[in-house]
């Protein structure tokens, strides 16, 4: 019964379409919800029957028809339920009806209720499809359905300009990865013959050697569409636009699920992956990167879901470098935990939001603490999760891949990551403290834009309405998520005989084949792993400490500090001009050619033949028409000059 | 007897007149008889023949040309008549309805 996971949401869609007129907003909200709890359930319920199955052949399988057969090649719908997936299954259905719940206080007002619920269905069911699909074809269908989801829920506001762009922005740059992707895919299937996960890794020992071209190829072209899905280096330009949709999907998409796409095709592909270790190498420099730029330009975004944006881009290269070091498990733990906590970061942004009537730039904000008490606290519960403090979910996680980094001997990778840790920690309590501390600034705005730096517009804050906590529609799942941030990372308890929780259940999948090292953290010693950990630690809390410095104690600090070093703090407001680099380098280019095939190429040649042969016709006609005065002596004339020359011809021959 | 070349240059001329009667005139009757003339220009032609040949093939035509002379009178009056009732002209160069 797997595919009645996806099934509940596609089914939930349709009858919201057909139906949802006559439903009104409660019925589609009960509706949208009650099919993604019922696929939560249905989640819980395979995953159960599927720990019940010895480790061996711990895999559900269930085919339900061929999709297409040709020749020798053959591709079916088929789900596989294996510990990875079961993860992710668990982790989609269950933030997502978390968030599902939380959108119908969020969207109440919303004239277009409906249509975004049908939309995030729609994505959840794309999404179940991603990661329960037995196939590369069935994944790559979920993987477009969800990047078509993004796109219509970035756009979802499509009355405003920016949204409509942003909607674009996403797809276009998803279509570069995509395209990678799909290459890799063709690939595969040329070499091996199949796209069945099962097929394709056994097969793939046989026909590469360890690091050869063919499957270093292969594997970087996936990866290029896994960059372009989680928004890595060079592709991540599009999340931090993607802001503009409604904030729960920012929570749903952008952050907790489909943005880790990319981190679960790696872990399901870690066979072919560990073939190629150039590949992997890429991977850990990319995702190091990634997450050390991310973080930087973070530090200096005053829109609270642009921080948090900024602040996915660089988890998800802490997951990606995780995968490059071949600690897939812990890649896949920081995808669970980073669900956890930035998914309630999110819905704790959109609280705020909400209550200070659609405000977000956190300069406009502070002192919240005490004015909405169920989202301050939640939240400081999910900064220190993600800032890496123990016993919190995100402590757990980034320190195992750190760990991981640094017994796999990648120290520039690990230093990048300690880097990147000390700024995760420092950025997100500045979020909180200029958010929740602090005295509130929202009321005398206007004279407190000293530092504005223009890269914010907002309308102003309506004054009239008092800043207010949100119902309990909202509050309920901030707490749930509250409490998985706060246990979460228990399944990944260090110090333990035979591998942690976790990692003992993702065995099957991770040494199902070729039998290499899937997680070296833990060859180290315990007080290697203890001084690690302090280590950690210590950093997390130098972040904290200098963030309450910074922005609380001494705000002056703040400004000094943006002016000593304005060149760069200019350098991250503007994000160290990526988007302007793109511009230049390929939007102006390609929209100079397009605009150049269409004024030249379409106008002048291919309408130019086209009216050429009407202008010709009509320009021909025009002559012969002089010829049909009407006169009948112009006729008689024409009749003796031919019969004339049709005489002479006679006479001549 | 009349040598077969005077009779065939009366019918060369009395045919070149009736042509240019035809592209020359405005009056649609001229024309009309111009035509006739062309039709007799042939008519002589053909006696011109039957005697030169001692055949009677060509006198036969002849009566058959003057039928459908007789036949083509008719119908060409009719519309004569018909139009100068619509235009109340016969002039060619005035009924030009159908041009391009």
């Amino acid at each position: 019964m797997l595919w009645i996971i996806p099934a509940l949401p596609l089914a939930a869609v349709l009858l919201n379409l057909l139906f949802g007129d006559r439903l009104g907003k409660r019925g589609t909200s009960v509706l949208a919800c009650g099919a993604v709890i019922l696929a939560f359930m249905a989640a819980l319920r395979a995953v159960l029957q599927l720990a019940g199955i010895p480790e061996e052949d711990r895999r559900i399988v269930e085919t339900l028809y061929t999709w297409m057969r040709v020749g020798d090649f053959s591709a079916n719908v088929s789900f596989l339920l294996d510990p990875l997936s079961a993860i992710m299954v668990l982790v989609v259905t269950g933030v997502g009806s978390l968030i599902h719940v939380y959108s119908t206080a969020y969207m109440a007002e919303d004239p277009s209720f409906r249509r975004f619920f049908m939309y995030l269905n729609l994505f959840m069911f794309a999404m179940l499809t991603l990661v329960l699909a037995d196939n590369y074809l069935l994944m790559f269908v979920g993987w477009e359905g969800v990047g078509l989801c993004s796109y219509l829920l970035i756009g979802f506001w499509y009355e405003k300009h920016s949204a409509t762009e942003a909607g674009k922005k996403a797809f276009i740059v998803n279509r570069i990865g995509d395209f990678g992707f799909i290459l890799g895919l063709f690939f595969l299937i040329n070499w091996t013959g199949s796209v069945d996960y099962e097929r394709v890794f056994a097969a793939a020992p046989h026909l590469f050697p360890i690091g050869g071209i063919a499957i270093t190829a292969a594997t970087l072209l996936l990866f290029l569409g896994a960059t372009g899905k989680s928004a890595q280096l060079p592709l991540f330009v599009w999340l931090p636009d993607a802001m503009e949709g409604p904030t729960p999907v920012s929570a749903l998409i952008h952050a907790a699920t489909m943005v880790t796409a990319g981190v679960y095709m790696v872990v399901r592909s870690h066979v072919l992956f560990q073939m190629a270790p150039f590949t992997l190498e890429v991977i850990a420099i990319v995702g190091a990167a990634t997450a050390l730029m991310a973080a930087t330009i973070g530090l200096a975004q005053n829109d609270i879901k642009r921080v948090l944006a900024y602040s996915t881009v660089s988890q998800l290269g802490y997951m990606f470098f995780a995968c490059g070091v071949g600690a897939f498990g812990a890649g896949i733990f920081h995808v669970m935990t980073h669900a956890f906590f930035k998914a309630l970061l999110f819905l704790g942004a959109g609280s705020v939001i909400h209550g200070m009537h659609h405000e977000q730039d956190m300069r406009r904000m502070g002192g919240l603490a005490g004015k909405m008490p169920v989202t301050h606290m939640t939240m400081l519960i999910a900064t220190i999760a993600i800032a890496g403090i123990p016993p919190f979910a995100g402590f757990f996680s980034k320190d195992e891949i750190l760990a991981a980094a640094f017994s796999s001997g990648h120290f520039p990778i690990w230093i990048a990551g300690l880097i990147g840790a000390v700024m995760t920690a420092f950025y997100m309590f500045r979020l909180y403290i200029l958010t929740f501390r602090g005295e509130p600034r929202f009321i005398e705005h206007a004279g407190h834009d000293a530092q504005g730096h223009g890269a914010h517009t907002d309308e102003p804050h309506g004054q009239g309405h008092p800043v207010h906590e949100s119902p309990a529609a909202m509050t309920i799942p901030l707490v749930i998520l509250a409490v998985l941030s706060i246990i979460g990372g228990f399944v990944g308890m260090p110090f333990q005989e035979g591998g942690h929780l976790l990692e003992r259940w993702l065995r099957p999948v991770l040494e199902s084949a070729g039998g290499l090292p899937h997680s070296v953290g833990h060859q180290l010693s315990h007080a290697t792993e203890w001084a690690l950990i302090g280590l950690s630690v210590a950093i997390a809390g130098f972040g904290i400490f200098m963030a309450f410095r910074v922005y609380l104690q001494r705000p002056s600090l703040a400004t000094s500090l943006r002016e000593r070093f304005a060149g760069l703090h200019n350098a991250l407001i503007h994000k160290y001009w990526v988007d302007e680099f793109y511009d230049a380098i390929a939007v102006k280019p390609i929209y100079r050619l397009s605009q150049w095939l269409w004024r030249f190429f379409d106008e002048k040649i291919v309408d130019g033949i086209v009216n050429g042969v009407g202008y010709t016709l009509e320009g021909g006609s025009a002559i012969l028409r002089l010829f049909q005065t009407g006169y009948v002596g112009t006729y008689a004339l024409f009749i003796t000059l031919g019969v004339l020359a049709l005489f002479l011809h006679i006479l001549r021959s | 007897m009349i040598p077969l070349t005077w009779s065939l240059a009366l019918s060369a001329v009395l045919f070149t007149i009736g042509v240019v009667g035809v592209l020359v005139r405005r009056n649609a009757l001229v024309i009309f008889m111009s035509i006739e003339l062309m039709l007799n220009a042939a008519n002589l032609a053909f006696v011109a023949f039957a005697q030169q040949m001692n055949s009677l093939d060509g006198q036969i035509f002849v009566f058959f040309v003057m039928t459908v002379a007789a036949a083509e009178v008719a119908v060409g009056l009719a519309i004569i008549v018909n139009v100068f009732r619509l235009r109340e002209t016969i002039f060619v160069d005035e009924i030009n309805l159908l041009k391009g």
